[in-house]
């Protein structure tokens, strides 16, 4: 008898009804978190899907007023977001195999790791000030090159993170019945635990792929813009996401009209790249 | 039955020379690739390394010419040649303190929302979804803020703030003026879109790392979730928490793309949060390819060197925040 009255007692009531609001917000919050995404994905596609044609895939940026579409800096952006990688992924993993393998205890390993977090989050803007003046202030003239530098140092951190992460997870047995045959710590490394770790290392590397495809800050002092079709990784090359930025905040109807296109094409990659790697790192951990 | 070691005992003197050469090889490789990863580690640290003196270099003749008077003179003006970084230092920490304000209770309820309430097969569905919204280039964001969010702002949301608060003493300077659409309030809105999915998904892991004994004991009491939260969670993932906030606030502070196309780049101090400003990124974005002469150069690195010191003091603070939350949860 004397629970149920003390479950009706005032006391209980504030307490129930102070659970229920915060419940409420927190629902409420949610909701609000999750209608941005939605908004903004359906205005983007919105906006994107009407100037999507196969013109945008197969013509040059237009001069104001014409037709045209998104070849060059669409190439321009492949070409460097594949050499950043290519730069940046070895680098990135043998840091992260050093971490993980050989210096898992060492002071070495906490500095960088410590190191590599904030490089993780550091904003992109002052790495392309930083390519700027090594290489541009240098050389005396933007390039492609730089531009792809400046996307590796971004792709780095991300690399030797996941890297790390991946070799910590893969079980020492394995490591040791490795040892246990006589195999050197290398072979060690590069046969049994990478392929162990394969998976997740793959996703770092598609996330450092996702992470790098709109970035646009580093890019805008290092590669600059370029509205013809350039194959030379020493003169400035044109990117996807600097094109964006110039057309959107041009005031020409059809420039503006590409940027969405422009903005929709590097979302959907984006998202498709971090689907994939979620799968991918999915299917690592049911099996 | 065959003896390995026995085996290995008879093998001819050429067999032997052969093997030792072969051992000789492997051992060689071996400390070839451990040094391979080791000067790998280390150049993370030389990157580091090179982003701080190349910065500093490239804004020593800034520092020569306006000394310390540079973080305090609002004055921003090429002709002159007179660069002062307070204005656009006001814009990165006013737009950033908008955000966090938005992101920190939204980010800390949603976060409660999927570790406490959401039902087990709709966690990860929601998680991704908030982690998609985390991987949006912020250029996206920026067309969109440019384009939607800020006419939207303009015509709907300004004018009736300014409505609202327009006679009331101290609110009214803050919501003063025309509604522009741009300015800190747009910048500082959209940037709380994007650091929410950050804040989030720290928040949601370092709430995952309670003990559930922990949680079980406060519901075995009684408790409401609310008070399960506020009493068990709150405190033994403070630090965590603030952590989380600290990377989130990095991430606002040196937001570029998604800033620069709303915040107006006006180097001016306003009282009202819906004048257009400027942040220390957007000046660098909008102005560096037209920076001719060397000093405004340098004037633009040197906020570069400014920014870099804000957001490494930081993300800093909130990894040793974090590593303290783990070093507890770990013992």
């Amino acid at each position: 008898m004397v629970m149920i009255s003390g479950a009706s007692s005032p006391l209980y009531a504030k307490r129930r009804r102070r659970n229920v609001i915060t419940m409420g917000l927190s629902f409420a919050a949610t909701a609000f978190g999750l209608s941005w995404l939605v908004l903004i994905l359906g205005v983007l596609l919105w906006n994107g899907f009407s100037g999507l044609s196969l013109a945008v895939f197969t013509e040059m940026t237009p001069p104001p007023g014409a037709a045209g579409g998104l070849l060059n800096p669409i190439m321009g952006s492949l070409v460097m977001t594949s050499i950043a990688v290519a730069i940046g992924t070895p680098l990135g993993m043998l840091a992260g195999t050093y971490m993980a393998e050989y210096g898992r205890y060492d002071k070495l390993t906490t500095v960088v790791r410590f190191i590599n977090d904030i490089l993780l989050s550091a904003p992109s803007i002052v790495i392309g000030l930083f390519v700027y003046e090594i290489m541009v202030a240098r050389m005396g003239h933007f390039s492609g090159w730089a531009g792809a530098v400046s996307l590796a140092v971004i792709v780095v951190p991300v690399v030797v993170r996941t890297t790390e992460d991946m070799l910590t997870l893969v079980p020492d047995t394995l490591r040791e019945a490795a040892a246990s045959i006589g195999l050197p710590r290398a072979l060690m490394i590069t046969k049994v635990a990478y392929r162990a770790a394969r998976a997740g290392m793959i996703t770092g590397v598609l996330l450092a792929i996702a992470r790098i495809s709109g970035e646009t800050a580093p890019l805008l002092f290092t590669a600059l813009n370029n509205q013809f079709w350039s194959t030379d990784m020493n003169a400035p090359v044109a990117s996807l996401p600097v094109v964006i930025f110039q057309f959107a905040l041009s005031p020409y109807k059809d420039w503006q009209k590409l940027a969405w296109t422009g903005a929709l094409i590097i979302t959907l990659a984006v998202l498709a790249l971090s689907i994939i790697a979620r799968l991918l790192a999915a299917q690592r951990k049911s099996s | 039955m065959v003896d390995v070691a026995f085996q290995g005992g008879t093998i001819s003197v050429a067999e032997q020379v052969d093997r030792a050469k072969v051992l000789g090889r492997l051992r060689l490789g071996d400390a070839a690739f451990r040094h391979l990863t080791r000067a790998a580690a280390v150049t993370v640290l030389v990157i580091l390394g090179g982003i701080i003196v190349s910065l500093v270099y490239g804004s020593l003749p800034a520092i020569r010419a306006f000394g310390l008077t540079f973080l305090i003179d609002e004055t921003w003006n090429p002709v002159t040649e007179k660069f002062g970084a307070i204005a656009p230092i006001y814009g990165t920490v006013m737009t950033s303190l908008i955000a966090m304000l938005i992101a920190v209770p939204v980010g800390l309820f949603i976060a409660l929302f999927l570790t406490e309430l959401c039902p087990m097969w709709l966690r990860r569905p929601i998680g991704i979804a908030i982690e998609l919204l985390a991987g949006i280039p912020s250029i996206i964001f920026g067309i969109w803020g440019l384009f939607v969010f800020a006419p939207f702002l303009q015509q709907y949301v300004q004018p009736f703030l300014i409505a609202v608060f327009g006679h009331v003493p101290v609110l009214s300077t803050l919501f003063e003026g025309p509604p522009y659409g741009i300015g800190i309030m747009t910048a500082g809105l959209i940037l709380a879109i994007m650091v929410l999915p950050f804040i989030t998904s720290i928040s949601r892991d370092v709430f995952e790392a309670v003990p559930p004994v922990l949680k079980e004991a406060a519901y075995g009491l009684g408790c409401t979730t609310w008070e399960v939260v506020r009493y068990v969670v709150l405190p033994f993932t403070r630090v965590g928490v603030i952590g989380g906030v600290m990377l989130g606030l990095g991430r606002a502070l040196g937001e570029t793309m998604a800033v620069t196309f709303v915040i107006g780049n006006a180097h001016r101090i306003a009282g009202s949060i819906m004048a257009p400003g400027t942040t220390i990124s957007a000046t660098i974005a909008n102005e560096f390819t037209e920076a001719v002469e060397d000093i405004y150069t340098s004037s633009l690195i040197e906020l570069g060197l400014i920014l870099f010191v804000i957001t490494f003091i930081v993300l800093a603070f909130a990894r040793l925040m974090l590593m303290r939350l783990n070093a507890r949860v770990g013992a």
